[in-house]
């Protein structure tokens, strides 16, 4: 059987990052697996600037930003294998994978770095009524069609759901000579960033409808119109406001969910909020030498923190070979949220081990304006934030200070409270 | 001239042309589908009713006790896949138990084997999730639930390589008696047979009014599911019913032999044939009642939902056999449930009595087995790896949810009768039928259908007709 000190689940941006920084941090014995024919993930169909400002400061494509840390990979000559998709992950770390010239093969790892990203949501998960004809496609996949294959998913567009994703393809379609109708956002809120809302829809006039919800799809083989409808307080239909959209395509971008069925092949224990895998500071799961990062762990707005993540799950995890260094699970504190944060990453932070500086990232659960966000420790407030605005499109972050750590030996409670300000 | 034209591809006439061709016949059938399996057929609850629930002495109660009887044999020898998971009929109210007895005796008379009557204890112990409001239950170990695509499929391959012909795209619009033959116009010219078959499913009464005076109505009675992820396997053992009582009509929450869980359906006559939208009334419906009889069912893993017609006719039964006033045409209407279950005896019966009416000889080179396309999934890793070295293709995975390779969906496109179009690929080997539903693995296998029959990647539809996935080039209209 094969050996290697660290297996990547993944060679998008995170896994990328987290090779290029398991290497720096001296590990040499490095393995990619990659469904896809190429390494970069999500970014290659990418194609709009705006990712790299955090990284690079500088504006890149997806593909560009893509190429910086494969390029490090190719330097590092850190070893890949494409088009190969693994197909489980045993607790004691054997990840079994198969392609078409190895056929079905196993590895041992030191250590495994998930890094499969995430997946969109589909209409089945929203109980859309309506027929099932062609031309319902998720945002992703239009995206894919559009900008990797160079066909037209459609003409006459309406879009479901504000993420990033369909504020991008409300964009990208009328630039190649779609019409985009409407977008419809069930949420009295959107779930994409401020800056998407303005350069891809507001510049080109496209209607944003909050509150609002595709209540039938028409068509028989392909999509001829869909209902839109007012949604109440609890996002039922509200009667009566029901509006009829002429079309033959209907983007749905409502969602993306953490990939993490080999994950539970390894028994990783998974956040029912994030749906990511609950990890300790040092990014790793609750099962020894098996650590996540990315869009796999939670959801990300923004590449360059996937990136500086995955970098710390890299080094990390070449610590974890290195120093064969095993948790204390007992010592593990759970970071409590109140007042608006859902969840947190890391979940769980084992004082006697914080680095230096520790991002700590969320996301809260409502639009909230004018607010503190406060960290206390066994009730004593160590860290104050004013944010003027935060919704649950915006990813929240504060950075813990060993220092804060320092003046409390017996550390019993860790919490994030959002407080009006 | 044909001897035999099969009107309708789904389970029904699909199982007529099988054993049909066990004959030395010219065969003929006509789908207006660009496959076959793609109206009732396809979206329906995928169980093999064991056969307590027809009324005794009717076709249908004998139809179904003897196709669930064939069904297993038939599964072995065309490979398709068919799990005995038996089936619970749940009684949620003391009130409700001489009616459950009723049901079993009916059963009886029927003549299911090894039903019985159990008490809660052992209802819980068989179903750990069952309500806490069921008091019994009838078992019924002859219960089993099927794959409705890969029954049909596998059907309609046997009768293509048997010698029956298959025209697709091919719509009947007229049929009229000539010279003691029969000829059937369609949108792609006239057909003529010495006999005809109707199992045209919900329009089988307009075919059949092409020809009889006595006239049959079919009503659509719609019935909407909800899928869920196979992640749920195991929430439900055997296949769920609730018995209809005080608490009114249920609707059944099922295994599927994928490992998904399967919940539904609702009933509802319309008018619209073609009406197989689902409604926020329905699936509300589905989630409101699916609760009476199962607790914690994990709704929140719902992949898909669908809507299926149930070819309903007022006597409620299947109308079988040669019509009176029309020789040499038969009918195989009203196949609503159990009309999977006993399409495999409809389909022996009525192809013995074409055959004895039209004096058909047996065949002596009748090919009764068929093998399915190969599951590389239930391979062990040597074989797996010996079939890769073989076939490189079964060692890339195109649908990620499912597990399906390249290989499994070129076997799909390039056998008799082979997938045209996405759905048809799903259908045979599950590309798309997972969590993402499809919305990864689309784009290559348009990629793989387009090179492997020769077509621009423009023409492939999702499931014939207009249903083109791609209208164009990026730009080509600025």
């Amino acid at each position: 059987m094969e050996k290697y000190n660290i297996v990547i689940i993944g060679g998008g941006p995170a896994g990328l990052a987290a090779a290029s920084a398991a290497y720096d941090e001296g590990e040499r014995s490095i393995l990619i697996l990659e469904r896809d024919k190429e390494l970069g993930g999500i970014l290659n169909q990418c194609i709009h600037n705006g990712f790299g400002l955090h990284t690079f400061k500088e504006e890149l494509t997806g593909p560009e930003y893509a190429k910086r840390f494969s390029d490090q990979v190719a330097e590092k000559k850190i070893e890949y294998r494409l088009n190969t998709m693994v197909m489980d992950i045993s607790p004691d770390r054997m990840v079994t994978a198969m392609n078409r010239t190895d056929g079905l093969f196993t590895v041992q790892a030191g250590a495994v770095i998930l890094a499969m990203g995430c997946r969109e949501r589909s209409r089945g998960a929203l109980n859309i009524p309506g027929y099932r004809p062609a031309g319902i496609y998720s945002a992703g996949t239009a995206q894919r069609l559009v900008n990797i294959e160079g066909y037209m998913p459609g003409r006459e567009v309406v879009i479901l759901g504000s993420g990033d994703i369909g504020l991008i393809m409300a964009r990208r379609m009328t630039l190649e000579g779609a019409k985009v109708k409407v977008v419809a956002e069930l949420m009295p809120y959107s779930g994409g960033l401020k800056r998407n809302i303005v350069q891809c829809l507001d510049d080109y006039g496209i209607p944003l409808k909050l509150s609002h919800t595709v209540v039938d799809i028409q068509g028989k083989d392909r999509v001829t119109g869909v209902t839109i409808a007012e949604v109440d307080s609890s996002n039922k239909p509200v009667p009566g406001t029901e509006e009829f959209y002429s079309c033959d395509t209907l983007l749905l971008s409502v969602g993306l969910l953490p990939e993490n069925e080999l994950s539970k092949t390894a028994g990783v224990a998974l956040s029912r909020i994030t749906n990511g895998p609950t990890v300790n500071e040092q990014l790793e799961t609750s099962v020894d030498g098996i650590f996540a990062c990315g869009n796999v762990l939670h959801v990300h707005d923004l590449v360059d923190y996937v990136s500086e993540e995955a970098a710390m799950a890299g080094r990390n995890a070449a610590r974890f070979v290195r120093e064969g260094r095993i948790s204390d699970r007992s010592r593990e504190l759970p970071i409590h949220v109140e007042g608006g944060p859902r969840y947190t990453v890391p979940c769980t932070i084992d004082p006697a081990r914080i680095p230096e500086q520790l991002t700590v990232r969320f996301r809260v659960g409502s639009v909230m304006k004018n607010r503190y966000v406060s960290v206390y420790l066994d009730g004593e407030r160590v860290l104050r934030r004013r944010r003027q605005i935060m919704a649950p499109g915006e990813m929240e972050e504060l950075v813990f200070k060993k220092s804060m750590f320092e003046a409390h030996p017996d550390l019993q409670n860790i919490t994030i409270r959002v407080e009006e300000a | 001239m044909y001897d035999v034209v099969i009107v309708g591809a789904g389970v029904t006439g699909c199982a007529v042309a099988r054993y049909l061709s066990r004959y030395e016949v010219k065969a003929l059938v006509l789908e207006r589908g660009d496959d076959v399996c793609v109206g009732t057929s396809k979206a329906n609850s995928a169980i093999v009713h064991a056969g307590y629930d027809a009324e005794n002495g009717s076709l249908m109660a004998k139809y179904n006790v003897e196709g669930s009887r064939m069904m297993e044999p038939l599964s072995k020898e065309l490979d398709f896949a068919y799990d005995r998971c038996g089936s619970l009929v749940v009684c949620l109210s003391e009130k409700d138990l001489p009616r459950l007895w009723a049901l079993y005796e009916n059963g009886v008379k029927n003549g299911v084997e090894d039903l019985r009557v159990i008490g809660r204890a052992e209802l819980l112990d068989m179903e750990p999730n069952i309500s806490p409001d069921a008091v019994a239950a009838l078992w019924a170990p002859t219960g089993a639930i099927v794959c409705p695509f890969g029954l049909t499929i596998a059907l309609a391959e046997n009768a293509a390589v048997n010698g029956t012909e298959f025209r697709l795209n091919t719509e009947v619009t007229g049929i009229r008696r000539e010279n003691g033959y029969y000829v059937a116009e369609t949108n792609q010219g006239p057909v003529e047979a010495r006999a005809v078959v109707n199992a045209a499913g919900v329009y089988a009464d307009e075919i059949h009014n092409m020809v009889s005076e006595k006239k049959i109505r079919i009503t659509p009675r719609k019935g909407e599911y909800l899928l869920l992820d196979h992640a749920t396997e195991g929430y439900v053992k055997h296949t769920v019913f609730q018995l209809p009582g005080v608490l009114g009509k249920g609707v059944l929450v099922s295994p599927t032999v994928h490992g998904n869980t399967l919940v539904g359906p609702t009933a509802l006559d319309i008018e619209d044939k073609e009406a197989v939208n689902t409604t926020a009334d329905g699936l509300q419906d589905v989630i409101a009642k699916s609760g009476l009889a199962l607790r914690d069912i994990p709704l929140r893993q719902v992949i898909t939902s669908f809507a299926g017609l149930r070819a309903h006719e007022a006597s409620h039964e299947f109308i079988l056999g040669e019509v009176s006033d029309a020789p040499g045409f038969f009918d195989c209407a009203g196949i609503e449930s159990p009309g999977l279950s006993s399409a495999p005896a409809i389909g022996l019966h009525m192809s013995d009595l074409v055959a004895e009416k039209l004096g058909l000889a047996m065949k002596q080179d009748f090919k009764a087995e068929r093998k399915g396309i190969l599951d590389a999934k239930k391979l062990s890793a040597e074989e797996r790896n010996e079939l890769i070295r073989k076939e490189p293709a079964y060692g890339q995975i195109i649908c990620r949810c499912e597990s399906v390779s390249e290989g499994e969906i070129i076997d799909a496109i390039r056998r008799p009768l082979g997938a045209r179009n996405l759905d048809a690929v799903k259908r045979r080997v599950r590309a798309g039928m997972g969590r993402c539903q499809a919305g990864f693995c689309s784009p290559r296998v348009i990629e793989i259908l387009a090179r492997e029959l020769g077509i621009p990647e423009s023409e492939i539809t999702k499931n014939g007709g207009d249903s083109k996935y791609i209208v164009g080039t990026a730009k080509d209209r600025i």
